[in-house]
């Protein structure tokens, strides 16, 4: 099972930079295991914006939302992973949305899911965006 | 001192610090090479930038495509000349009469200015109280290794002064759980506030300057009043 992660364009390249996505994937591999980490190309402050941002989820064009979230939605596809995790509020409306829309095969999680899940203190309401394989792990 | 006169270049170059200068720009293309955006109503950054350079005032002042590029930025951190595009795609959406912006953002601006919570959605503080304290009585009750968490609402004093986006007080709120037990295992001391507790700002997106100034100020307010150290913003 491998896993891949979006950077948030206002906490990384509009605020903290590369360190903050540094230690976004320091938590994410620790979370998940490195040998399961696959990062998408181009990442941290270089990464794509999701197409969620600026309002655009309220923005009334969601077909034009869509067609800028393809650049993402590739992004994603070609890392193979099954599980997008995604650390933004826009961002996991906007991937979940462009997923389902393209038929994206992976699943896109919260971060604060995946790191409850590894504590072993995620609760069975709490996880509605899980995928099969992990949704009854650890109960 | 500089003086400016009416166009859009002219008053876009006013929102630029020191020698900053749209003029500047090579039409090297890096910017719309790596926009999501560029293809969208016939637009990308270059044009956007090489027409504001040629004074095409009301082109820039009406396209659609300053509501589709989500000002993320990367235009200028690619650009060698540092030049701040979606500055001026800001600006562009400031040139829309209020009444013709997006309807959804424009709404989630006026009903967020409607409470002093900040939420785009309506939620009232009284809302926001009962369905923390509700979702906090529930895991006790069905997660018994949970039975020490514990979430503080309006302590003055708390390091931390955590908000919340709206949709999950609203909709889904089953979602905050996670983020309370990840605080507590790390001993966190933190707390909600019933006010200036949403996270997002709608009156941002929708270039209206005045309520975005005042939704910000309730929120710094209410971090403030409780004399917090760190605000988080969790958007």
């Amino acid at each position: 099972m491998t896993f891949t992660v979006q950077d948030p364009c206002q906490l990384v390249r509009k605020s903290l930079g590369d360190d903050v996505a540094d230690d976004l994937r320091f938590v994410v591999k620790t979370v998940v295991g490195e040998e399961n980490f696959i990062d998408m190309h181009p990442n941290r402050s270089n990464n794509y914006c999701c197409g969620g941002g600026g309002g655009a989820l309220q923005g009334g064009y969601p077909e034009e939302r869509r067609e800028y979230g393809r650049i993402k939605f590739r992004q994603i596809e070609a890392t193979g992973a099954d599980y997008c995790i995604t650390p933004c509020h826009n961002c996991h409306s906007q991937v979940h949305d462009i997923t389902e829309h393209f038929g994206g095969a992976w699943h896109t999680v919260h971060l604060w899911t995946l790191i409850c899940l590894s504590l072993g203190i995620l609760g069975e309401n709490e996880r509605a965006y899980l995928g099969p394989d992990l949704a009854e792990l650890g109960l | 001192m500089k003086r400016y006169g009416n166009s859009f270049k002219e008053q876009a170059l006013a929102l630029l610090p020191g020698d900053a200068n749209y003029d500047m720009c090579l039409t090297c293309g890096l910017c719309s090479s790596g926009c999501p955006a560029t293809g969208l109503a016939d637009m990308d950054p270059r044009k956007f930038l090489r027409m504001a350079a040629l004074g095409m005032d009301e082109q820039l002042a009406t396209t659609d495509w300053v509501w589709m590029c989500t000002m993320c930025q990367r235009c200028t951190h690619v650009c060698p000349m540092n030049i701040d595009i979606p500055k001026l795609v800001y600006h562009a959406r400031t040139l829309w009469p209020r009444e013709k912006r997006p309807k959804g953002i424009i709404g989630s601006c006026d009903v967020a200015m409607k409470t002093d919570t900040g939420s785009a959605m309506g939620a009232r503080p009284e809302d926001f109280e009962f369905v923390v304290e509700d979702m906090l009585e529930e895991v006790k009750e069905t997660q018994p290794e949970q039975a020490d968490l514990s979430v503080s609402m309006n302590r003055t004093g708390a390091k931390f002064f955590l908000n919340q986006n709206s949709r999950e007080p609203m909709t889904e709120p089953d979602e905050m759980v996670p983020l309370w037990k990840i605080l507590n295992v790390v001993g966190a001391d933190w707390t909600y506030s019933s006010v200036g507790w949403a996270a997002e700002n709608y009156c941002m997106f929708a270039a209206d300057e005045e309520a975005w100034e005042k939704i910000v100020r309730t929120k710094v307010k209410a971090v403030e009043d409780l004399n917090c150290e760190v605000w988080l913003n969790t958007e």
